[in-house]
C-alpha cells in the first residue's frame, strides 16, 4: 500500500492562509477557490488523512467542471451514517482521471460515422465521444441551474441540486442531441465504478466504497469458506497490494 | 501485394475452442496446421491480476476491439441499421481461445429434443407454430453426437452430477464430481424440490479436483475466487482453449500459431478453397496462406461474414425465402427474478458455472398442449461471485439514486440472489444475418448487419418462465421479490447473453442449409465452418458443450477428408 499523507489542497491553502479569502472572491478566482474546496473535501474524511498522495486532474481544466461533476457524483452517491460519499471517496478523480484516458476516447469502440438518430434500441449513436458528453453535459447542468436559481449548479441547496438531477434524469434536460436522460445514467454508472473500481484507478479511496458494501476486494482464494453458511467478513485487498 | 506463404495442410480462420480442437486433432494425426487467430497471443501469465472488474467486466477488457470491427443492427428489414458502437448484448471474445478463455464454463449437451425439433413438435402436437418458424431437423441425433460430446467433456474437465432426469443418455459418467455444495445452491435446491420439481448442480468445465485430460493437459482445482464470467482463470481450472487444445496441438510440432493476423477473404479456384488472405494486424501487411484444407472457425457473426464477403454460397433473403446463407440466426430470452433477502451471505464468493438448475421446464419435458410456445428454458441459481460495481439490486419502490439508493444498495448486495433462465429461441423467416451497405470495418470490408427481434413465441416463453423463476424465488424465502419485465423489442444495449447461434447452418441435405452434419461446406468440399452458427436454433441451454462436440465432429471429417477427398455424407 502506498503510504498516506496529507497532501489536500486545503493543507496547501491552510499553509497560504488563501482558503477563505479565494472562495469569497468573484469570477476565475472564484472556480479556482470553490475547486479547492472540492479538493480539500475530496480528500479530507471527518478531519482524518484518507488519501494516496498524488491525486490530481487529468482532464477538466475549468474548475467550475470539476466541481459541478463533485458535486453532481455527491448527489447520487452522498455521504450518510453509512460512509462517505463519492467526494470522499475521490470518486470526481475517478472520474477525471477516465475520461483522459481511453475510456473518454471511446478508444475500443465503433466511433466512424455516418450518424444518424437510430431506435433506443439501437444504443448511442452520436459522434461525441465520452470526454465531450461530461463537458457539454456538465454545461448543460450548469445551464439548467442558472435557468432554475440563477445559481451555478454547485451553489445550490441539496434539494435544488437533486431538483436539476431529477430533470435530468427524466429526459427533459437534452443538449447537442444527447438525451439528457442518457447523460444522467452515464453519469451515474461513473459514479458507481467511480465508488467500487479497484483504488488502482484513485476512486474507492481507502476501500471505503468496499467496506460500506462488505464486499472483500480482488481476494485470490475463497475455497476455505465456499461451504460456510454464516457470512465471513474479510478484510478487503486492493490490486495494489498484489504488486 | 499480398506475399505468398508455404502451402500447410489445414488453415484455421480463429483459435477458439473450434480453431483450438481442430488445429489439435489435425496435428495429432499428421496434418500440418497454421491457425490465424486476430487477437493477441495471452495465457496464464496474462492472467495474474484479473480481478479488476473496471478493467474486464465493465470495459470489456478481453472482448472484441469494436473500434476495428462491429455489427451492426436493426430489429426489422424497414429499420436502418446502426452500428454496435459498444459492447452490451452480446460480448464477442478476442484475442487467443476467444470466447472460451472469458467464458462461464457452463458445459452443457443439448437435448435429444432439440436435434430432431420438427419431427417430435409435429408428431406431439401438430402444426403448433406457423409457417414463419423455420424450425428444422439437424441432421443428426443426440445418440450419433453423443461420443463427441463425452470426448469434449473428458477435454475440459466437466465437473458435474449426474443426478438430472431431463436430458439424453450418457455413455459415461461426468469426469469429475461436480463442483461445491453450498448453502446458496442448497436455498434453491430445498426449493425447487418443495415445488416438485428436479434440481442437480450444473456441469461446469472449471476442475474440482485436480485433473489431467487425455491430451495430458493439467487442470487444476477451483479456488472459487469468484472471476470467471469476463475473465480469464489465473489458476488453470476453468477450461478454456489456451489451457487445453492449443497446448495439445502446439506439442506435435505440426502447429503453428499467428496471433494478430486478421482473415479477410477465403480465397477460391474451381470449386475449391485455395487458402486465406490476412492482414497482420500490426503492420497492416497483407499476407495469403494456402492450404488443402480451409476451416472458418471464427465466431458466429465472423463465419457467416468471411463467406458473404467471399461470395461463398446464397445470402438468405427474407423477401424470397432463397438462400441459405445468414438465415435461422438465433439468440435466447434471459428472464430473471431478483429476491431480497434477511441474512447476509457470502455471494463474493464463487465460479462461473458453480450452480444448480431444473429442466423441468425445459425442451419438451412439459406438456406444451394448452401453451401458445414450444421448448422452454433452464432456470438456475448461478454462484458465480458479485462484484460491487454492477451489481446494486435494490427492492422494487427504491429511488435509483441518492441517499435511499445508497442505503438499500449497501444493505442488499450480500442479500440479494437472482434465479435466471435462458430460453430456446426459435428461428423466424425475418431474424437473419447480411452485409450492410453503409458501414466498413477499420480493413474496409462491410460490417455484418444482423436483423432481429424477439417473436411471439419467444415473448409467451419469457412470460411463462418468469412465472417459474418468481414462485422458485418465493419459495426460497425471498421477503420481496422483483422481475425482470419482458420486452416487447430485443435492445442491443443491456447485456443478455452470448449466446448468439446460426447463420451457417447444417442440415442432412443440401437444400435448406450451408454446411453438412460434419462442418462441411455443400458447395465446396474442402471448405469447413464450424461453430455456433451451425445451430438450426438455439436451446434453452448454454452452447458452448455443443460446438465442442460439433467441433470434435469436424475435425473427424476433416482428417478422413484429408486421406480421401469428397462429400462426408
Amino acid at each position: 500500500m502506498p503510504e498516506k499523507t496529507d497532501l489536500s489542497r486545503r493543507g496547501f491553502l491552510k499553509g497560504t492562509g488563501a482558503a477563505a479569502g479565494f472562495i469569497i472572491a468573484g469570477g476565475g478566482i472564484l472556480a479556482a477557490g470553490a475547486a479547492g474546496a472540492a479538493a480539500d473535501a475530496a480528500h479530507d474524511s471527518n478531519g482524518e488523512k484518507t488519501c494516496g498522495p498524488f491525486r490530481g486532474r487529468m482532464f477538466f481544466t475549468d474548475s467550475l467542471e470539476f466541481q459541478t461533476i463533485s458535486e453532481a457524483a455527491e448527489r447520487i452517491f452522498p455521504k450518510d451514517k453509512n460512509g462517505p460519499g463519492a467526494i470522499e471517496l475521490a470518486v470526481p478523480y475517478f472520474i477525471d482521471n477516465q475520461l483522459a484516458a481511453g475510456f473518454g476516447y471511446n478508444a475500443r469502440e465503433y466511433t466512424m460515422g455516418p450518424y444518424y438518430k437510430g431506435a433506443p434500441t439501437q444504443g448511442y449513436q452520436g459522434a461525441m465521444v465520452r470526454r465531450d458528453v461530461f463537458r457539454r453535459g456538465i454545461a448543460a447542468l450548469n445551464r439548467e441551474a442558472n435557468t432554475r436559481y440563477k445559481s451555478d449548479f454547485p451553489d445550490l441547496t441539496d434539494s435544488q441540486k437533486d431538483d436539476v438531477l431529477r430533470v435530468f434524469e427524466a429526459g427533459k434536460a437534452d443538449f447537442d442531441g444527447v438525451s439528457s436522460a442518457w447523460f444522467f445514467g452515464l453519469l451515474k454508472s461513473a459514479v458507481l465504478a467511480g465508488v467500487y473500481a479497484d483504488p488502482i484507478y484513485s476512486g474507492n479511496n481507502d476501500m471505503q466504497g468496499w467496506i460500506m458494501k462488505r464486499y472483500p476486494g480482488a481476494q485470490m482464494s475463497y475455497k476455505a469458506i465456499i461451504k460456510d453458511a454464516e457470512f465471513q467478513e474479510i478484510e478487503p485487498m486492493s490490486l495494489a497490494d498484489m504488486q | 501485394m499480398a506475399k505468398v506463404l508455404k502451402k500447410v495442410d489445414v488453415v484455421t480462420a480463429g483459435v477458439g475452442f473450434a480453431g483450438g480442437i481442430v488445429a489439435a486433432e489435425c496435428a495429432k494425426a499428421g496434418l500440418s496446421v497454421v491457425g490465424l487467430e486476430r487477437g493477441e497471443k495471452r495465457g496464464l501469465a496474462d492472467f495474474q491480476e484479473i480481478h479488476d472488474e473496471w478493467r474486464y467486466a465493465v470495459n470489456y477488457g478481453l472482448m472484441q476491439d469494436l473500434s476495428k470491427e462491429t455489427v451492426t443492427f436493426r430489429n426489422d428489414r424497414s429499420m436502418k441499421a446502426l452500428p454496435m458502437r459498444r459492447l452490451g448484448s452480446f460480448l464477442l471474445g478476442d484475442g487467443l481461445g476467444g470466447s472460451g478463455v472469458h467464458w462461464n464454463g457452463m458445459e452443457f449437451r443439448f437435448f435429444p429434443y432439440d436435434f430432431e425439433i420438427k419431427t417430435m413438435t409435429e408428431k406431439r402436437y401438430g402444426n403448433k407454430l406457423s409457417k414463419d418458424y423455420l424450425i428444422r431437423d439437424w441432421g443428426l441425433t443426440y445418440d450419433e453426437l453423443e461420443p463427441y460430446y463425452d470426448r469434449f467433456e473428458k477435454i475440459t474437465a466437466v465437473s458435474g452430477s449426474d443426478s438430472n432426469p431431463m436430458e439424453g443418455k450418457r455413455a459415461n459418467p461426468y469426469p469429475l464430481p461436480p463442483l461445491a455444495d453450498t448453502p446458496i445452491l442448497q436455498k434453491f435446491g430445498s426449493a425447487a424440490k418443495s415445488l416438485k420439481c428436479h434440481p442437480y448442480i450444473l456441469p461446469a468445465a472449471i476442475a474440482s479436483e485436480p485433473y489431467v485430460n487425455p491430451d495430458g493437459e493439467r487442470l487444476n482445482p477451483c479456488q472459487y475466487c469468484g472471476y470467471c464470467e469476463r475473465f480469464g482463470c489465473e489458476y488453470n481450472s476453468k477450461a478454456s482453449p489456451v489451457n487445453t487444445v492449443i497446448p495439445t496441438a502446439l506439442k506435435t510440432g505440426r502447429y503453428e500459431l499467428r496471433c494478430n493476423c486478421n482473415v479477410v477473404e477465403v480465397l477460391k479456384k474451381g470449386g475449391k478453397a485455395t487458402g486465406l488472405r490476412y492482414i497482420d494486424t500490426l503492420t497492416m501487411e497483407e499476407y495469403i496462406q494456402p492450404a488443402e484444407i480451409v476451416v472458418l472457425s471464427s465466431f458466429v457473426m465472423n463465419n457467416a461474414k468471411l463467406l458473404m464477403v467471399s461470395g461463398i454460397g446464397e445470402q438468405y433473403n427474407p423477401a424470397t425465402g432463397r438462400g441459405t446463407l445468414g438465415k435461422n440466426y438465433c439468440y435466447q430470452i434471459t428472464p430473471a427474478t431478483t429476491g431480497f433477502f434477511d441474512k447476509e451471505m457470502n455471494v463474493f464468493a464463487g465460479a462461473g458455472a458453480l450452480g444448480i438448475g431444473i429442466d423441468d421446464y425445459n425442451a419438451d419435458y412439459f406438456d406444451h398442449s394448452n401453451l401458445d410456445f414450444i421448448h422452454g428454458a433452464l432456470i438456475s441459481l448461478l454462484q458465480t461471485g458479485k462484484r460491487p460495481i454492477e451489481s446494486n439490486a435494490v427492492p422494487a419502490g427504491t429511488p435509483g439514486w441518492g441517499a435511499k439508493f445508497k442505503e438499500a444498495s449497501l444493505y442488499n448486495f450480500n442479500r440479494s440472489l437472482s434465479v435466471s433462465a435462458q430460453g430456446a429461441s426459435m428461428p423466424h423467416k425475418e431474424n437473419y444475418l447480411s452485409l450492410d451497405d453503409t458501414y466498413k470495418d477499420a480493413y474496409g470490408l462491410p460490417l455484418l448487419r444482423m436483423t432481429y427481434n424477439f417473436t411471439d413465441q419467444d415473448r409467451a416463453l419469457f412470460r411463462f418462465i418468469t412465472s417459474k423463476t418468481e414462485a422458485i424465488v418465493r419459495a426460497m424465502g425471498a421477503k420481496s421479490v422483483s422481475s425482470k419485465p419482458d420486452s416487447r423489442n430485443y435492445n442491443i444495449v443491456p447485456y443478455q447473453t452470448t449466446h448468439n447461434t446460426g447463420g451457417t447452418i447444417m442440415g442432412a441435405e443440401p437444400g435448406g442449409s450451408v454446411v453438412n452434419t460434419y462442418a462441411q461446406h455443400w458447395d465446396m468440399d474442402n471448405l469447413f465452418v464450424i461453430g455456433a452458427g451451425n445451430f438450426p436454433h438455439n436451446s434453452g441451454r448454454n452452447p458452448t458443450g455443443t460446438v465442442g462436440a460439433l467441433s470434435y465432429r469436424c475435425a473427424e471429417g476433416i482428417i478422413k477428408y484429408g486421406s480421401k477427398g469428397g462429400s462426408l455424407v
